[in-house]
């Protein structure tokens, strides 16, 4: 399946950037990193069956918890850390994110927005945890744990201090067409370009 | 594509003078080595292979006594170090007693045996005797340098001395340093051994050696090479015999007659001074600063290991992850304990050939 939350996370990070891809799974999208000139690129992976297929496309990864948080790393050692369809599998978001914006300049924050259309009718209509294309699981074989929506996420950034550079609402992962007005209405997948608000350049 | 020799053979090649950290120089230096593959036009393709504690250059295929390489699943045309395509070296270790000088060889300056006139070597010895076999051989860059264990232990060394020539290592159940813990097996293996009265100081090799010592060391070895785990699965508490317990002090439990096989099998082909002089090179080791390491790196912890846990693998990781070198790390899960980097021929064999694929591909 055609992955344009992916390519669009590419488009987002220059050649010459320094990226580590948290949750990177079989290393799809650093795959396509790599393609697109990216060179400098690292990923994190709790499965060791991921570990191994990453392995095998050469890419530089580390069987970790990602919630274990980024201590070994310095300060701004990155560029961009990428958090895709991830956060709402992690057990801390505030510390993740917290992190991410310490090791790194950037932040790429994506994850399945609840405030779609689709969903609220789903839950407004049947009364049930939605099951969708996009979250096809039972609410009891889910492992997300920390649903959000794109208005969520914004408020989130407001009150720590997290400057919001970029935000593409994805209208679905599957066409890659966006939406350019009522974001949190009409996006299935949010897309978020964050920075520490202090580090915004004037 | 190319022709595997269908018995492999160990070889040897002599070092005119080694001079060691300790500051003396051993003269000559034979080091026994085994080679499987062929080295290609370009010399590009050559892996060396590092033995544990108690491995040899034996390390593939059967050899003419009939015996399997210590790595004998991993080595082999379509295996995962693929004769077909790499050439493999495996010597054994500088201070061992597998055909490579050790305390056990003549002293030329007596015409007897070193015994504890053999110098305290380190695994930076070892690496440097190695580095002359690796010359000698013409070798000039080394795909891989892979070992498990103390082999690890000098995979890493490679890396750290010679950056320029080392392209990849992989390190198994192996950190840049012995825990404490670690460090308190070894020297409680080395009090069995000295305890032994057939030990004579090191100097028993006219008369017997310390048998029951040495047999001692290694059950206490072989109990840090498995895991509660696969102990329990191995032998439970099954008795030996079918009558139940003999109320003596024989052998009553199947995990008993275990140890005393391993080993009284040991001490038939391992030299007691070896094991002190080896182990000591095990404690000695700590290499703090890896600055230098320029090669891509494997490095695999195994779940369930307590020898080398996978904390002290993910602290090297760590260690090299900040210092931006190019480092993958796996925990395999495993319930074999530290000598699953000798027994888990499928998750170890695809990432091998995976990584290996990669190096070789740059």
């Amino acid at each position: 399946m055609q992955r344009f939350d992916q390519d669009i996370i590419v488009n987002l990070i220059p050649r010459g950037a320094r990226v580590l891809d948290l949750g990177c799974g079989n290393g799809d999208l650093l795959t396509k990193l790599q393609r697109s000139g990216v060179s400098d690129i690292r990923g994190v992976e709790i499965d060791d069956r991921c570990i191994a297929a990453c392995v095998r496309k050469g890419l530089t990864v580390f069987q970790g918890d990602i919630d274990e948080g980024l201590g070994d790393y310095d300060d701004a050692s990155f560029d961009y850390i990428v958090l895709n369809q991830t956060l709402q599998v992690v057990h801390k978001p505030t510390l993740v994110i917290q992190e991410m914006l310490r090791v790194g300049n950037r932040a790429i924050v994506s994850f399945p927005n609840f405030g779609y259309f689709r969903i609220r009718w789903y839950i407004l209509t049947k009364g049930q945890m939605p099951k969708v294309d996009f979250l096809p699981r039972d609410w009891y074989d889910t492992p997300n744990i920390h649903l959000s929506t794109i208005s969520d996420f914004q408020a989130f950034c407001r009150t720590r201090n997290i400057a919001i550079e970029r935000l593409i609402g994805l209208k679905s992962c599957a066409t890659g067409k966006t939406a350019g007005h009522f974001q949190n209405l009409l996006s299935q997948v949010g897309i978020f370009v964050i920075m520490s608000e202090r580090e915004i350049p004037n | 594509m190319y022709v595997v020799d269908a018995v492999p053979w160990t070889q040897h090649y002599t070092i005119d003078a080694l001079t060691l950290d300790c500051g003396r120089t051993l003269s000559p230096v034979q080091v026994a080595y085994e080679t499987y593959g062929q080295l290609n036009a370009a010399k590009d393709n050559a892996i060396l292979l590092l033995h544990a504690l108690s491995g040899s250059a034996h390390a593939g295929f059967v050899n003419d006594k009939g015996e399997q390489g210590w790595w004998y699943d991993f080595i082999g045309p379509g295996k995962a170090l693929d004769t077909e395509r790499y050439f493999i070296v495996c010597s054994n270790v500088l201070g061992g007693c597998s055909g490579s000088t050790g305390p056990g060889s003549i002293d030329p300056a007596t015409g007897r045996p070193y015994g504890l006139g053999f110098p305290v070597i380190t695994v930076g010895d070892m690496v440097r005797a190695q580095k002359c076999l690796i010359d000698s051989l013409g070798i000039e860059t080394l795909l891989a340098a892979i070992g498990g264990s103390i082999g690890g232990m000098q995979a890493l060394q490679w890396a750290v001395d010679y950056p320029e020539i080392v392209r990849s290592a992989v390190i198994l159940a192996a950190a840049n340093r012995l825990s404490a813990q670690g460090i308190a097996f070894n020297e409680v293996g080395r009090q069995a051994i000295m305890a032994d009265p057939c030990w004579q100081n090191g100097d028993y090799y006219d008369g017997t050696p310390p048998r029951t010592g040495l047999a001692l060391a290694r059950m206490i070895g072989h109990i840090t090479y498995l895991s509660e785990e696969s102990m329990h699965e191995k032998f439970g508490r099954a008795l030996k015999g079918a009558d139940g317990y003999r109320y003596k002090f024989s052998e009553d439990f199947e995990v008993e007659s275990y140890l005393h096989y391993k080993g009284n099998r040991f001490v038939e082909r391992f030299d007691a001074n070896s094991y002190l002089y080896i182990t000591k090179a095990m404690d000695y080791f700590d290499l703090p600063d890896l600055t230098s390491i320029q090669s891509k790196m494997l490095v695999i912890s195994f779940s369930s290991d307590w020898l080398f846990p996978p904390a002290r693998l993910k602290a090297l990781v760590r260690t090299l992850r900040r210092k931006r070198k190019d480092v993958t790390y796996c925990d395999v899960q495993s319930s074999r304990g530290h000598d699953a980097f000798l027994l888990e021929v499928g998750p170890l064999t695809e990432l091998l050939s995976g990584f290996l694929d990669n190096v070789c591909g740059r």
